[in-house]
């Protein structure tokens, strides 16, 4: 990542968020609703808590035994997404 | 309430793309005390399927239409009460309210009591008072402009107003428009339908939330639901919708209500734009047609009205439940010839005879 910070949107919107295990996510304030993977669950989980990516991207590693480059890629591509999703 | 209460409701019109909110009212009120209310709808048409439904209404009786006036009006609420004597009457329809509002204290005389704004109430949320009203409540509201004509979408840039904009009835329709002819065709349409003027409204991009409450007449707000639509009519209106949470959109409400010592039921439009702010749209005089949500989040909101109507101390709702969705669906009810021949020739169904 270079150095570079991931942009996720705000941390107090994502955790207002509800999560259900099936992937299932609900915004309560917007009533705006949309599905994860399981990367993606985990990844929201986890930025219900930290805002610190480089956690994040060591969580996952252990998580789903993946390279550190294979996690890290798939943050970025989840912070594009979700800040689409938040737009 | 110890003994059976008698409630007249209007807006038994339930035609899909624009449901009135009737049949919604009766719903909540039955499942909040079964039968220990007697439910008498009050229906324009012979055809508002809601006076057919007797799991719902226990009667039904045909009333005339608003602009036969208030006498007529009187009368005939008058001769439906001695027949069958009403204890709450709870109005529905926006361009009803108006007549109801006036009749008030007639109703009260005769024994029907309602929970209504004040005549001054109802003309301040009107919309095109909205933007004086927003500025006492500290809420956004989008430029209205109220016309008698259509030449200003010619020249409505001049005044640095641009496409799309909203053109609207005083009292229903809305249509967003894209340019000078699709303005000025939604004008007549309104026009012809509504009357004069039509609204202009500048319009605002974002997403539509909608909250429904009562007004307790001191300035507070009681019992609020909000709603996110999910699936829409042709006319707009919400198909399916789920119910949202947001502090700022109660306050901003809270504000609204106060402003105004709004008595009764009122539904507050709103758009919420990128930043999140809320920009305010309309207030509806009266219970929306999605109306059932609020028994569906723990606030029957028609059982807090009538509460309120009879006079009876109100206790606090639980906290709102945001993510209860609802989705509406047609079907078709089965009415012997003699039923419809009744409704049309007498004006008047008893389901318990």
């Amino acid at each position: 990542m270079n150095g570079q910070a991931v942009e996720f949107p705000k941390q107090a919107l994502l955790t207002r968020l509800a999560l259900s295990d099936s992937g299932f996510v609900f915004d309560p304030v917007t009533g705006n609703s949309f599905t994860v993977n399981t990367s993606g669950l985990s990844i929201l989980r986890l930025l219900q808590k930290t805002e610190d990516w480089t956690d994040i991207i060591a969580t996952l590693q252990a998580e789903f035994e993946v390279s550190y480059s294979v996690a890290e890629r798939d943050v970025l591509e989840f912070a594009t997404a979700l800040r689409s999703a938040f737009k | 309430m110890s003994r059976v209460i008698t409630v007249a409701i209007t807006g038994m019109n339930a035609l899909p793309e624009s449901p009135g909110p009737g049949l919604a009212v009766a719903r909540c009120l039955r499942e909040q005390y079964g039968d220990r209310v007697r439910i008498i709808g009050l229906g324009y048409d012979a055809l508002d399927p809601g006076l057919y439904l007797s799991e719902f209404c226990d009667a039904s009786h045909l009333i005339a239409y608003p602009l036969h006036g208030s006498e007529v009006l009187l009368e005939r609420l008058s001769l439906i009460h001695q027949a069958d004597p009403i204890d709450v009457l709870i109005p529905c329809l926006d361009a009803e309210l108006p007549l109801m509002v006036l009749l008030a204290p007639r109703l009260s005389a005769i024994g029907i009591r309602t929970f209504l704004p004040t005549a001054e109430q109802l003309t301040r949320r009107a919309k095109d008072q909205l933007p004086e009203l927003c500025e006492l409540a500290e809420v956004h509201c989008p430029e209205l402009r109220a016309l008698t004509h259509p030449n200003f979408f010619h020249t409505c840039h001049n005044e640095g107003w641009h496409y799309p904009m909203v053109v609207k009835g005083v009292f229903y329709d809305a249509k967003v428009v894209y340019n000078a002819e699709e303005a000025t065709t939604a004008f007549y349409k309104v026009a012809a339908e509504w009357g004069l003027p039509v609204l202009a409204q500048r319009f605002v991009a974002g997403e539509e939330y909608n909250l429904t409450a009562v007004g307790d007449g001191a300035g507070k707000l009681l019992g609020e639901v909000m709603m996110k639509k999910r699936a829409l009519t042709s006319k707009g209106k919400a198909w399916a919708g789920i119910s949202t949470l947001d502090e700022n959109l109660s306050a901003a409400a809270g504000r609204l209500v106060a402003a105004l010592n709004w008595r009764g039921p009122l539904e507050v439009e709103v758009m919420r734009d990128a930043q999140g702010e809320y920009h305010l749209i309309e207030i509806n005089p009266r219970f929306p047609a999605w109306i059932y949500l609020s028994q569906g989040v723990g606030r029957n909101l028609p059982a807090l009205l009538l509460e309120l109507a009879l006079g009876h101390p109100v206790h606090e709702f639980p906290t709102s439940v945001a993510g209860t969705f609802f989705v509406r669906y047609a079907l078709e009810t089965i009415v012997p010839l003699s039923t419809f021949e009744h409704l049309m020739m007498a004006g008047t169904l008893d389901f318990n005879k």
